[in-house]
């Protein structure tokens, strides 16, 4: 599986296209217990990945585990939330020239070793972002392995809803993180991404640009170490802030991608 | 109609709002964009305070027969209420503008000590 990937191109790249090159974004904050799992996790799956750990104001070591295994360590100076940090890694992907990004958080929740059929249609070119859906049924059957609260299903379910009928097309899992994009996706994403819970907002920033989404059944993993950061109380303020963000996003301007530099 | 005394206090209460922003303005404390709404506030709540008769017709308008002081303290919410906006605009705005900062940084950061 991991040697398919790695040799595929972009279909009709007839024209010796010279590999793309790839990086995984790794948000964590004080994940110094898990940071090092996932890049070498990372490494196993494909190594010729570049990894940049955007280390989001941690307090713990987690800039040294990640820089004694050898990867880029951006540190940000305090802690801008999830939004901030992904968008950082963006910035780094895309002004460092690299064509291929996948998302990783540095809390293990998310799998390298299913980085494979997160990249399959990105790298055929039928997709400018693959997001990796929990909820999507296998083609088996059903993906139903994972686990979370009852409140926290609902939530999930009310926002896909709701994020499926702006975006005009089924979306099962508009919180997943667990993503691989392009390059035109990059050039948008460094230039603005959401703040704080910005996965929902995002796919309608990705519909309103008309970039191509698709959803890829995956699996998520119990986070191994920390707390997952959406409480009981807060996620019920998460729900009305994210659904009145969805709503302004409808009216607001779109931005501009990052334009490349010739 | 309004007691002598609520104007003349209301009036001295303005002077010395718009007194203050001044000398805010001229110490350097306060940057004249930010002082503007309250000194805006403060002329109006002057004028209000000083033009008697004027105060009781708004009250007449906008159906305050009792007590037309009652202007004064809406006028005055009013702005506050405006202030406080315009405060939320500028907070949000920095707080962008110091997200940006912070991600350059840590970039250039980056940068630097990949070199070194």
């Amino acid at each position: 599986m991991t040697e398919v990937v790695t040799e595929s191109r972009p279909a009709g790249g007839s024209a010796a296209p010279a590999a793309v090159r790839r990086i995984a974004i790794v948000p964590a904050f004080n994940e110094q217990e898990c940071v090092a799992d996932v890049i070498e996790e990372i490494r196993a799956f494909d190594p010729d990945f570049a990894i940049v750990v955007v280390d989001d104001g941690s307090t713990d070591a987690t800039a040294a585990a990640a820089e004694r295994l050898g990867a880029h360590v951006v540190r940000l100076p305090f802690n801008l939330g999830i939004g901030g940090a992904v968008q950082t890694g963006f910035r780094y992907a895309f002004e460092n020239g690299f064509g291929l990004a996948v998302r990783v958080d540095g809390d293990g929740q998310h799998d390298p070793a299913q980085l494979g059929a997160l990249l399959a249609p990105v790298l055929a070119d039928e997709a400018d972002i693959a997001i990796g859906s929990r909820f999507r049924e296998t083609l088996g059957g059903e993906s139903e392995s994972f686990r979370s609260s009852r409140t926290r299903r609902m939530g999930i379910s009310i926002l896909a809803w709701t994020v499926s009928l702006l975006v005009r097309r089924r979306v099962t899992d508009p919180t997943s993180g667990f993503q691989a994009l392009n390059r035109r996706a990059i050039a948008l994403f460094a230039a603005d991404y959401p703040h704080d819970y910005p996965e929902v907002e995002a796919a309608l920033m990705v519909h309103k640009h008309q970039l191509r989404m698709t959803e890829v059944p995956v699996q998520m993993r119990e986070r191994s170490a920390g707390r997952s950061s959406i409480g009981a109380l807060a996620s019920v303020y998460y729900m009305v802030k994210v659904l009145l963000a969805l709503f302004v996003g409808l009216f607001r301007k779109n931005v501009t991608p990052l334009e490349e530099v010739k | 109609m309004t007691p002598l005394v609520v104007s003349i206090v209301a009036a001295i209460a303005s002077v010395l709002l718009i007194v203050v922003v001044l000398e805010l303005i001229r110490s350097g404390r306060l940057r004249e964009r930010y002082a503007l709404l309250w000194l805006v506030t403060g002329v109006v709540l002057l004028v209000l305070s000083l033009w008697r008769s004027g105060l009781n017709t708004i009250a007449g308008w906008v159906g305050i027969e009792t007590y037309p002081p009652a202007v004064l303290f809406a006028v005055g919410a009013l702005f506050v209420l405006l202030v406080l906006l315009h405060y939320s605009t500028v907070i949000s705005k920095l707080h962008d503008q110091n997200t940006m900062l912070a991600q350059r940084l840590a970039l250039l950061e980056q940068r630097l000590r990949e070199r070194s």
